[in-house]
């Protein structure tokens, strides 16, 4: 420190010494810090919880839509009437990705009802926007939608639209069409969804 | 008795600045005389901070940081807690009241230049602040785990998912877990009751070391240090603050407290707007309530998070909500660069400033308004121009404060 206070510029030694502190300071620093910052990524438990599940749709009637829960999420069953899946073909034009081109689903369901079997949706119940879970109105024209409703889902909290396909209307806030989870079909009335390989199930 | 205190001072001075101190900040910091009503709200944000201090650590000793038992400890407290109910309300009326103070603290410095050079630095820790009190008032919404809690919580974690390429690893370590849940709420509570505190405290703080440094603005906008008083060196139209103004803020606190106690008597839920109904209903994650609307507090920017309906460019409209919202709180930083009048004033400023501050009020209440709506075409079209209202007041302000007719500042403040 004496020789600091006699004369105030920094010798080259001095200098490498700050600078080599500095950085084995810096590094240590990035290393006391990291345990910490990943102790807070998902822990192995909550790793473990993301099962898939099996449901039983054989009491399912059109028109009713079932909720059950995977990986902390809502899935949506929809059995769809033969008036519901003509409606969404006449949607054709009003949303924004008709042919389900965007990787919003698995490939077996990149079709005109987004579905393996054409009547059951299984869609998940979260909005694409912001997370909410959209509310499922099929009333067809209601006061507060508007005549052209042909029913779908909507979702209050940013005023986005579905169809009852689950894709998305033009001029919305959400992005994209709902998410079609992984699925199949166990038996005629036996789902499993979070899975479509037999083996994991 | 006299001199045994003194002498008891002489001992401390010598350990500590406390005379020192006391001088500095209180005795002999001399603010400008012409303080009116806007300048009681930075002491009663001060105010209000302690009272959600104190009511946050007794509400901490009955409350379960826990998915399965927040609901009900809340409820516990509000039932069974001796006065329970008091400490609880006192502390969700004090967060309403902290963005009332705050905001009408922020209009303050807006009319009156407050943010102008010298003060850029005093209006950014402003800002840092008022960025921990939404963090604040966001993280502890979640504690009770009602229905407006998880979904409102589920809305805001959601638009960190949508930065591209890091979003959804960022968003599970925010949460710790692949979607809200009791990981989630545990750790907010940490922030909430310890983190987040600590920071505030610490910018408040460093805030009032900042203001004492450069000195307070007042409603002329003139720098009352450049007239000092050739002998004692005091500003000639400053006062010291105290005691003159610890005893006008004292009048303040009395009239806030009038107020704050009615609410808290008689309507502390405020008609939904303080404490919203839905959360009063346990979280269900598997329904979303029919109607989501944040506090009153974060209406204006909600409503401009679900202005944007089109894609625009290479990015698609949730993420322009989303740097929207972002962008109009970010915004206020920028004001005191943005600002060329040659006076500070609103006083002294022409028709283009009071113009524009008035439009720009006006879109701050009617987004707020909207932001409790549900969306309907109509609605979505009035958030979208008052969201360009908004924002021309910040970006065209270069061009409208250069331009327009100011009358001269005065030598002295007046009465």
């Amino acid at each position: 420190m004496a020789d600091i206070d006699k004369k105030q510029e920094m010798n080259g030694r001095r200098r490498f010494l700050v600078a080599a502190t500095s950085i084995a300071g810096g590094i240590a620093s990035i290393g006391v810090a990291t345990p910490f910052v990943l102790s807070m990524m998902p822990s192995e438990r909550a790793k473990a919880a993301g099962a898939p599940v099996e449901v039983d749709i054989t009491k399912i009637e059109p028109g009713m839509l079932l909720l059950v829960e995977w990986r902390g999420k809502v899935v949506w069953i929809l059995d769809r009437t033969p008036e519901m899946l003509a409606n969404i073909k006449k949607l054709d034009s009003q949303v924004v990705d008709p042919k389900s081109e965007k990787p919003q689903q698995p490939p077996y369901c990149q079709n005109e009802t987004r579905s393996i079997k054409p009547a059951i949706l299984v869609v998940e119940g979260v909005c694409t926007h912001l997370g909410c879970s959209p509310v499922y109105r099929k009333d067809i024209a209601p006061a507060d939608l508007g005549s052209d409703w042909l029913g779908g889902f909507f979702c209050p909290c940013p005023g986005t639209k579905f169809d009852l396909a689950g894709r998305v209307y033009k001029s919305v806030p959400a992005p994209t069409n709902l998410v079609v989870p992984p699925h199949m079909y166990l038996s005629d009335t036996q789902l499993l969804i979070g899975s479509d390989r037999k083996e994991s199930a | 008795m006299g001199k045994r205190l003194a002498s008891m001072m002489d001992w401390i001075d010598a350990r500590f600045p406390l005379t020192e101190t006391w001088k500095y900040h209180l005795a002999e910091y001399y603010a400008p005389k012409n303080f009116n009503f806007w300048y009681y709200f930075g002491s009663l944000a001060m105010l209000v901070l302690v009272n959600q201090l104190l009511t946050g650590i007794f509400l901490t000793m009955n409350y379960k940081p826990d998915a399965n038992m927040a609901f009900g400890s809340v409820e516990y407290i509000m039932r069974d807690v001796d006065f329970g109910w008091l400490i609880r309300y006192m502390h969700s009326t004090g967060a309403s009241m902290f963005f009332v103070v705050v905001y009408l603290h922020m209009f303050r410095g807006m009319m009156y230049g407050s943010y102008r050079k010298p003060r850029e630095l005093l209006w950014l820790i402003g800002m840092a602040i008022f960025f921990v009190l939404m963090m604040l008032a966001f993280t502890g919404y979640i504690l009770p785990w009602g229905q407006m809690s998880y979904w409102g919580a589920q809305v805001i974690v959601s638009m960190v998912g949508a930065i591209p390429v890091v979003g959804q690893t960022l968003s599970n370590w925010i949460l710790g877990d692949f979607m809200l849940s009791d990981a989630a709420l545990n750790r907010f509570f940490a922030y909430h009751v310890v983190t987040l505190p600590v920071l505030l405290v610490t910018l408040v703080f460093v805030h009032i070391v900042a203001l004492h440094q450069v000195g307070s603005n007042n409603p002329d906008g003139i720098e009352i240090k450049a007239n000092k008083d050739p002998v004692t060196h005091i500003p000639v139209d400053g006062i010291p603050f105290h005691p003159y103004y610890s005893v006008k803020d004292i009048v303040g606190v009395v009239g806030f407290l009038i107020v704050f106690c009615g609410i808290i008597f008689f309507m502390p839920e405020m008609g939904g707007y303080f404490l919203e109904y839905n959360n009063f209903i346990p979280a269900n994650t598997l329904q979303t309530p029919d109607h989501i609307a944040p506090v009153w507090y974060f209406t204006p920017y909600y409503s401009m998070l679900r202005a944007v309906t089109v894609n625009f460019l290479w990015v698609d409209a949730k993420l322009w909500g989303i740097l929207l919202m972002g962008g109009s709180v970010a915004i206020f930083a920028l004001l005191p660069w943005l600002d060329r009048s040659p006076v500070k004033s609103i006083r002294y400023k022409g028709p283009y400033f009071k113009i524009a501050l008035t439009l720009f009020v006006i879109s701050v209440f009617v987004l707020g308004w909207l932001g409790t709506k549900s969306p309907t075409p109509l609605y979505t079209l009035l958030a979208q121009i008052f969201t360009v209202i908004y924002f021309a007041f910040f970006i065209l302000m270069p061009w409208y404060s250069k331009i327009d007719k100011t009358k001269p500042e005065p030598k002295r403040v007046t009465e």
